[in-house]
């Protein structure tokens, strides 16, 4: 199972840590785990690539693509700034929605503070790694202290490949020039579309994101840009927030660094 | 004012981060707070799929990008991984830019 995560086919993809196999203790563990974190490592190399690529595309330059990995790294929420400012968006809208779509990495924190149990400064650290992938491998283990480790190797093997990644991304792009020639405009809303797929777990959540595209497009001509996707957040938040109802299950979900 | 953005939207990530840790478990842990976490993610990628592929400013116009997105999501619907959907929508588009 490469890198220990979900089907394989994205790092991170749908990685429901409760129906995992306990992870095979304790013979070796620890190489065991920082090879699963070095795999995870490279897989993410993908997403590092696109996203500088994109990043540049959008308008941005080399050091602000890499700065956003370094800074931001949480990978959904850096396609989408990006997204949002090559549309014309403001930088506040830009930054509120990548901040919305980076709420989940709260509840990872909520579920990794009793494995990690981090105080003082290791704690502003952790906060920091605490991503769909580091969750994801140090939640599906029975032993804390191998959590611990998965946590930390993969937070760090990530970090190190994602920013490398950006980079070359982001000067490769620099240096092939026209975007839209390259069909680099289609290629940020397909990386939204290869992020959201795995997401969609039958047909509530399909309906969801059709609702949801289809808010967004009636908003369009309405609102500047960039805000009709913030605007649609909004209401997921308000009507997700006031209605009664099921529990929904939280679940670590693909791609989104 | 991109700088404003990258640290600004860096600033709010990281705090979201954070709060895992700092706020009470009660809060994070309500099925409402967990609901909405959830599905957040969706809506928001299907939003930015939406306006990325047909937005343009305030228009909504048909051109060559929607080819790519489709065969993007062929793609991704097969399985490839995440580079090759995003190389065959980039392709598909160009392509498609070139004959029309």
């Amino acid at each position: 199972m490469r890198g220990g995560l979900g089907d394989g086919t994205y790092p991170g993809a749908v990685a429901d840590r409760g129906e995992r196999q306990p992870a095979p203790a304790p013979a070796g563990w620890t190489s065991g785990v920082v090879r699963d974190a070095l795999g995870v490592g490279l897989a993410t190399g993908a997403y590092g690539v696109s996203f500088g690529a994109l990043a540049v595309a959008a308008g941005l330059s080399a050091g602000q693509a890499v700065a956003l990995s370094a800074l931001m790294f949480t990978g959904a929420s850096q396609f989408a700034l990006v997204g949002v400012l090559g549309a014309g968006g403001s930088a506040l809208g830009a930054a509120a929605t990548a901040t919305l779509l980076g709420t989940r990495n709260g509840l990872y924190g909520l579920r990794l503070a009793s494995l990690l149990h981090v105080r003082g400064p290791l704690r502003l650290l952790a906060a920091h790694l605490t991503i769909d992938e580091s969750a994801a491998m140090a939640l599906g283990r029975r032993d804390p202290g191998t959590a611990r480790w998965a946590f930390w190797a993969t937070g760090v093997a990530v970090f190190a490949f994602w920013n490398a990644a950006t980079l070359a991304g982001a000067l490769g792009a620099d240096a092939l020039g026209d975007p839209t020639a390259l069909g680099l405009d289609a290629a940020a809303p397909a990386a939204f579309v290869a992020l959201l797929l795995p997401l969609l777990r039958g047909r509530g959540d399909v309906g969801l994101a059709l609702g949801a595209g289809a808010l967004a497009l009636v908003l369009t001509p309405l609102l500047p840009g960039g805000l009709p996707v913030l605007g649609v957040g909004a209401v997921a938040l308000v009507v997700g927030l006031c209605l009664p109802g099921r529990r929904r299950p939280p679940r670590l979900e693909a791609s989104a660094r | 004012m991109t700088w404003l953005a990258v640290l600004l939207g860096a600033l709010g990530c990281y705090l979201c981060k954070l709060a895992g840790g700092l706020l009470p478990e009660s809060v994070l842990a309500s099925p409402r707070v967990q609901r909405v976490t959830g599905a957040l993610p969706v809506v928001l990628l299907a939003a930015l799929v939406a306006t990325q592929t047909v937005g343009d400013g305030r228009a909504l116009v048909l051109d060559p990008r929607v080819a790519g997105v489709g065969a993007g999501l062929v793609a991704a619907l097969l399985r490839a991984p995440f580079l090759l959907v995003v190389a065959v929508a980039a392709g598909t588009a160009a392509v498609v830019r070139l004959l029309v």
